[in-house]
């Protein structure tokens, strides 16, 4: 119990190191390119007084490190900074948006898990037969599905011809939850195929390679036959790196997911990214990438702790060699 | 000894061969003009358009050869530019190792962290959206990581074989000896990366594009066109049906490619 609570701290450790590195390299890239952001928010006819005094009102007056620090301590206390093209503070614009993209990245992870765990195994049953073909074409087909596109063919499908949602129209969660809630369905639906066929493929590979090892071949000679040794110590041993491969996954869903925000005009997260750097502004940029970088490590980290769970030898391992939260 | 050839790795080779000549004939003939606003709007496909005809009267078969050149060509610079970069970093760190393998592989673990698609949008919104080098330089940076990785894996593993040594004792010198000698004995492992980098290379363009902040008109990408499709879903559904079939079937094709490569691999060991 001492190894994993010291495992546990180590990791949470290096979680915070992580978080801290990646906010200050966001940081500091968008120092690089802002230029100079009272000019931005002012337009070319302000005289130098009022840029001085906006430059001022926003701390741009003082040093880089300085900053840094209160943008950081700012960041925890739910001040991310000022937007400059909307003058209102970042977090009021994004907080029902964050809302929206993390209920889509669940729904689809949920989809995602629940469909593809069954499915790889039922993959790794087809192997070898007739029906190996087919499976390899429709799990390489699948993958090619791009979100966006299955995205236009529903609603057009259930929206235009069915009438199922207003693929524009997305209703508030909070006036009208069911609905809304359909609509994301629709939405993790898209998200999740090309990632079903990834996680089935992924996971028939390691169902395979796991069924190659010494242990099944004991486990059958001693005469147990091999359904019950895939159920009863296979799965188990082929689970960690497919729970590994399904936290990257729920990381990379928030990115995945902007396309299909885009797609059914869901007001989330993602969406709000697009515009703000199409305009250029840099506050909001930066608190939705560091927000959903400290998702991104916060799900590695996660995704490791489960596995020190199913698989004690990696508590012994150490870190199994990775840095941060990296969910690879 | 005859080496059997993979089937899916045929079927890939054919599905993307006529689309790559789709694709060359499109640079130099297309049967109609792409931009030419002259041919009625909202024909559904027939013989005459095959794909039929968009809200300006455009021919969407035409526009889609032009589009998919776009794409692919997008996609091919992005990838090259990913494997060259990341096989120098790869064969250097891996083949040497030492603080440089320690300090980059740690820095490849950071990047590695974040979804590859987010990074490629904070990239482009640091050199600036819209630009047809945005993308392919953004999503370029964004491949270097995953090639460093593999081709690391590759030379180290490598890099004690006899035949290396030998070399060495030779007196072949390390340019010639990584990248003429054991370049040819990591392309197993470097082939099917490269059918999935192009992929994801693809569907990263696509998606940018998709979301106006890749490649913008005058020059058409699929993935722009598909943006452009959606508005007029209820009006020709057949320019987005085209369109994607399109990125879907040059997505699959290619990887068919890779499996049958990897299957193949596996067969010989």
């Amino acid at each position: 119990m001492r190894e994993s609570l010291q495992f546990i701290l180590k990791r949470i450790f290096l979680l915070l190191v992580t978080m801290i590195l990646v906010s200050f390299l966001t940081f500091l890239a968008f120092e690089l390119v802002s230029g100079d952001p009272a000019r931005t928010m002012l337009g070319t006819e302000a005289t130098a007084e009022q840029l001085s005094a906006l430059r001022q009102e926003l701390g741009l007056d003082k040093p880089f490190m300085v900053r840094y620090i209160q943008w950081l301590g700012g960041f925890f206390s739910g001040n991310l900074g000022i937007s400059y093209i909307y003058r209102q503070p970042v977090w009021d614009l994004i907080a029902s948006k964050l809302e929206l993209t993390l209920l889509l990245s669940l729904m689809s992870f949920v989809l995602i898990a629940v469909i593809s765990i069954p499915l790889g195994i039922f993959s790794y049953r087809l192997t070898g037969g007739f029906w190996d073909w087919p499976r390899t074409a429709l799990n390489q087909l699948c993958m090619a599905v791009p979100p966006f596109f299955t995205g236009i063919l529903v609603s057009w499908e259930f929206g235009i011809i069915l009438r199922l949602f207003t693929p524009g129209d997305f209703p508030s969660l909070h006036a009208d939850f069911t609905r809304a809630l359909q609509h994301l369905f629709f939405g993790a639906v898209c998200l999740s195929i090309p990632r079903i066929a990834m996680t089935v493929r992924m996971m028939r590979a390691t169902v395979i390679s796991e069924m190659n090892k010494a242990y099944v071949r004991t486990a059958i000679s001693r005469g147990n036959d091999r359904h019950s040794v895939l159920t009863r110590h296979v799965l188990k041993n082929a689970m960690v790196p497919v729970v590994t491969f399904l936290g990257q996954t729920l990381a990379e869903l928030v990115g995945a997911g902007i396309v299909v925000e885009q797609v059914l005009g869901i007001p989330g997260m993602g969406r709000f990214l697009v515009t703000s750097i199409s305009h250029r502004d840099y506050p909001v940029v930066q608190a939705i990438v560091v927000i959903l970088a400290f998702w991104v490590v916060t799900v590695g980290t996660v995704a490791d702790l489960i596995n020190q769970f199913i698989d004690p030898r990696l508590r012994a391992s150490g870190l199994s060699g990775r840095l941060g939260g990296a969910a690879g | 000894m005859k080496r059997k050839i993979n089937g899916y790795l045929i079927a890939g080779l054919i599905i993307t061969g006529i689309i790559l000549i789709a694709i060359i004939v499109g640079m130099f003939w297309t049967p109609y003009s792409p931009t030419a606003m002259k041919y009625g709007r909202f024909q559904p496909p027939s013989s005459s358009h095959i794909f039929g005809t968009d809200n300006f009267g455009r021919d969407i078969f035409s526009r889609v050869l032009k589009g998919a050149g776009t794409t692919f060509s997008i996609a091919l610079s992005t990838v090259v530019v990913g494997a060259l970069a990341g096989t120098l970093i790869g064969a250097v760190t891996g083949y040497f190792g030492g603080l440089a393998d320690d300090i980059l592989m740690r820095l490849n673990d950071a990047v590695t962290a974040f979804p590859s698609f987010l990074l490629a949008l904070l990239v482009v919104s640091l050199i600036g959206p819209g630009k047809k080098y945005s993308v392919v330089i953004s999503l370029g940076l964004v491949f270097i990581p995953s090639f460093a990785r593999v081709m690391r894996t590759q030379y180290a593993s490598l890099r004690n074989q006899n035949y290396v040594t030998g070399a060495r004792l030779m007196g072949v010198g390390n340019a010639r000896l990584l990248f003429v000698h054991l370049l040819p004995n990591t392309l197993r492992v470097f082939l099917p990366a490269f059918t999935i980098g192009f992929n994801n290379a693809v569907l990263a363009e696509a998606s940018m594009s998709f979301l106006g902040i890749g490649v913008t008109p005058p020059d058409a990408s699929l993935g722009y066109m598909l943006s452009e499709a959606q508005g007029m879903l209820a009006a020709g559904p057949w320019y987005a049906l085209f369109t994607g079939l399109t990125i879907v079937f040059l997505v699959f094709g290619v990887g068919l490619i890779g499996e049958g490569i990897q299957m193949q691999n596996r067969e010989v060991d």
